[in-house]
């Protein structure tokens, strides 16, 4: 499949994104809004609308890249229950911040795609969960809310139809598992954030029992696009099977870390050379996540990929959040998975024992390599230990914390041993703080200009594998 | 979980602490939004973090009277949560992202610089209530690594001069 062209691809979520005023009613009203919606709801049918989103192939944009349509067409018609709409803006796997931009720059496109969805699905009451610390993205949210109220967007008789849709912005507290969808619908309801087991799916028993479409804020931000420029347009950017724009977000050791919207399909090497401009003081690649903190870790000679559903899955990885975190050659894997370990340990919710006894053990694991107490068996155990955890739980919370810690231990076998022979002599070195200017949210194209002066042409260099380890990520 | 309070300080009877008719009104508000009462209790407990400048064992009979659930199911809940402000909890409290985007670009220098500056490990608070450190997960803004949260502001790519500002200029 040739690679689509970012190059001469014009930006569809975030067009609006870096000007000024882009998140009032005022400017959104002003360059087309809530036109998709209208023309959803007054145009055509529910049943029509979730023909269009299944034929347009869109998926889901949180981390499973389930098919929207499909789960659509899950929710039991005719149920005398209400029917919820919830949006996920949770976002808090590591290495992803793209739904921030849309929340921040565009809160009334989330609005608007909120619409289209609960009229599909039949529902009138909607919620978006978005993360306590986003405190900014809260105001901005609210803010938005009360302005589609007062203009007619949100309430009774929208559009003149006899549809109606109350939305209520609800704000978490400082908890990872809140963003899995039953969690989520667990923090919602009042509760501790705890992960139902599945079946019963949330389309057909969700929030306070009742069938719930649970959606990430990208993919409900991709719903007007579809309805006003239809289902072909849609499928004919990227790969067929999953196509689209998409908010890729990349951070570690680049020079110009950011959100940069992309069609589905561009090179991944392409992705950190040329729009995050190559790797950072001239340095080569070693490893890159390129799913979210829960996906396989890519290494240096794999990284020769199209940035799409399936061929990450083909690659044993995942494109998953799409938060691609690139690890120079001079990165310690034994410290990045201990700190990824730790990340897991901590937010477990601790209510399957293969989760909250295998977190913990990797942790500890990986942290007597780290500290140089480490045996040879010790590799052994932690695949055995991932082994156990995949598949065997409530949620996958368990598997996001085997997948890394296998393939760290597979493809960078060799620099564990190293640190275990060297045991407590091996030297370490901490990353100093990276100085340059203050960008604020993502590499959205303003941003892409100011960045820093080195371009690092590293295409064929990124290919080639990066040297021993230096580097510690911990105190 | 570094400053929970002590199982001593919990048995001690709790001053009676009660909502504002501001704070009643936008809790009548909140019912309006949510079928059940109890789904109002994650923002109930925001307001009571504003209304009592913190949450502790007080504050949690309050707002399980107001929500009519028990006080150590609000407890529960509370306590599952990291966000919330807790009575213990200093004037600014430091919320230093460790998690690995950040980790890359040397949020352990922030947290070594702050730790120093401040005489404190992270999870503790200075003796004159003014700071808290904590270590946190990743805080969603990994392109302007390293970055923390100073209650609800956020402070991105940080350095450590910019760091010693901030600080600094703090009210
Ligand atoms: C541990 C864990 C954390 C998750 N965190 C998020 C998140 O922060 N944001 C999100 O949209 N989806 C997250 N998901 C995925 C959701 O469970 C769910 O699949 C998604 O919200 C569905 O929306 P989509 O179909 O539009 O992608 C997470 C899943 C797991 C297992
Ligand atoms: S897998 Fe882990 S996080 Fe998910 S429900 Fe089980 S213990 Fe909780
Ligand atoms: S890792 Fe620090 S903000 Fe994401």
């Amino acid at each position: 499949m040739p690679y689509a062209d970012y190059k001469t691809f014009e930006k569809v979520l975030t067009r609006h994104a870096d000007q000024p005023g882009s998140h009032t009613l005022d400017f959104y009203l002003g360059h087309g809004g809530y036109e998709g919606a209208r023309k959803a709801v007054t145009q055509h049918t529910p049943d029509q609308i979730i023909d269009i989103v299944k034929a347009s192939n869109l998926r889901g944009r949180g981390g499973a890249g389930f098919p929207c349509g499909l789960k659509w067409s899950f929710v039991p018609k005719g149920s005398a229950k209400p029917k919820y709409l919830v949006v996920n803006a949770d976002e808090s796997e590591p290495g992803t911040f793209k739904d921030r931009v849309l929340i921040e720059r565009d809160p009334h496109a989330i609005i608007e795609g909120m619409l289209i969805a609960a009229y599909a699905n039949g529902a009138r009451i909607s919620y978006i969960y978005i993360r306590g610390e986003f405190v900014k993205g809260y105001c901005r949210l609210v803010e938005a809310v009360k302005e589609a109220y007062q203009k007619g967007f949100l309430g009774q008789k929208i559009f003149g139809a006899d549809f109606s849709l109350e939305v209520t912005v609800h704000r978490g507290a400082g908890a990872y598992i809140c963003g899995e969808e039953t969690g989520l619908l667990s923090s919602l309801e009042g509760q501790r954030g705890l992960p139902k087991i599945k079946p019963p799916f949330p389309a057909v028993e969700g929030l306070f029992r009742c069938p719930t479409v649970v959606n990430n804020v990208e993919t409900i931000a991709n719903l007007q696009h579809i309805i006003l420029r239809g289902a072909d347009w849609y499928r004919s950017i990227g790969p067929e099977k999953g196509p689209g724009p998409k908010l890729l977000c990349v951070s570690g050791h680049v020079n110009r870390p950011g959100t940069y919207e992309v069609p589905l399909g561009i090179n991944l090497l392409d992705l950190i050379d040329d729009l995050a401009g190559g790797i950072w003081k001239g340095r080569k690649v070693k490893a890159v996540i390129p799913g979210g903190s829960s996906a396989k870790v890519l290494a240096a000679h794999e990284l020769n990929l199209s940035m799409d559903f399936d061929t990450l899955a083909a690659a044993g990885t995942m494109l998953g959040s799409g938060g691609v975190i690139v690890m120079d050659e001079t990165t310690d894997m034994v410290s990045a998975l201990y700190n990824l370990m730790r990340f897991y340990h901590h937010e477990s919710c601790g209510q399957c024992t293969p989760c909250r006894e295998g977190t913990g053990w990797l942790e500890k694991i990986v942290g007597r390599i780290y500290h140089g107490r480490g045996r040879m068996e010790d590799l052994d155990l932690l695949l055995n230990i991932c082994d156990q955890m995949v598949g065997k739980t409530i949620c996958v919370l368990a598997d996001a914390a085997a997948f890394p810690c296998e393939s760290i231990v597979k493809k960078f076998r060799p620099e564990f041993e190293e640190m275990i022979r060297k045991g407590k002599g091996h030297e370490r070195r901490v990353f100093p703080v990276a100085g340059g200017p203050l960008i604020q949210i993502g590499a959205l194209s303003r941003h892409n200009q100011e960045r820093r002066e080195e371009q690092h042409p590293m295409k064929e260099s990124a290919l080639k594998r990066a040297p021993a380890p230096v580097g510690g990520l911990h105190d | 979980m570094a400053n929970v309070t002590s199982a001593k300080k919990a048995q001690e009877p709790a001053k009676r602490l009660e909502f504002s008719p501001q704070a009643r009104e936008k809790i009548a508000w909140l019912y309006t939004r949510y079928p059940t009462r109890q789904a109002a209790l994650l923002p109930v407990l925001r307001i009571a973090e504003r209304e009592f400048g913190g949450i502790g064992p007080a504050a949690i009979e309050c707002v399980a009277r107001e929500l009519e659930i028990s006080p150590g199911y609000v407890w529960g809940v509370f306590t599952f949560y990291t966000h919330y402000r807790r009575e213990t909890d200093g004037k600014y409290i430091l919320q230093v992202c460790s998690t690995l985007s950040c980790a890359l670009r040397g949020c352990q220098e922030i947290v070594r610089h702050l730790s120093g500056k401040l005489g404190i490990q992270p999870g503790e608070t200075t003796p004159d209530r003014r700071f808290t450190l904590k270590k946190v997960e990743c805080l969603g803004s990994c392109d302007t690594a390293p970055v923390m949260q100073i209650n609800d502001d956020y402070h991105e790519n940080l350095t450590l001069e910019k760091l010693d500002q901030i600080i600094d200029r703090l009210p």
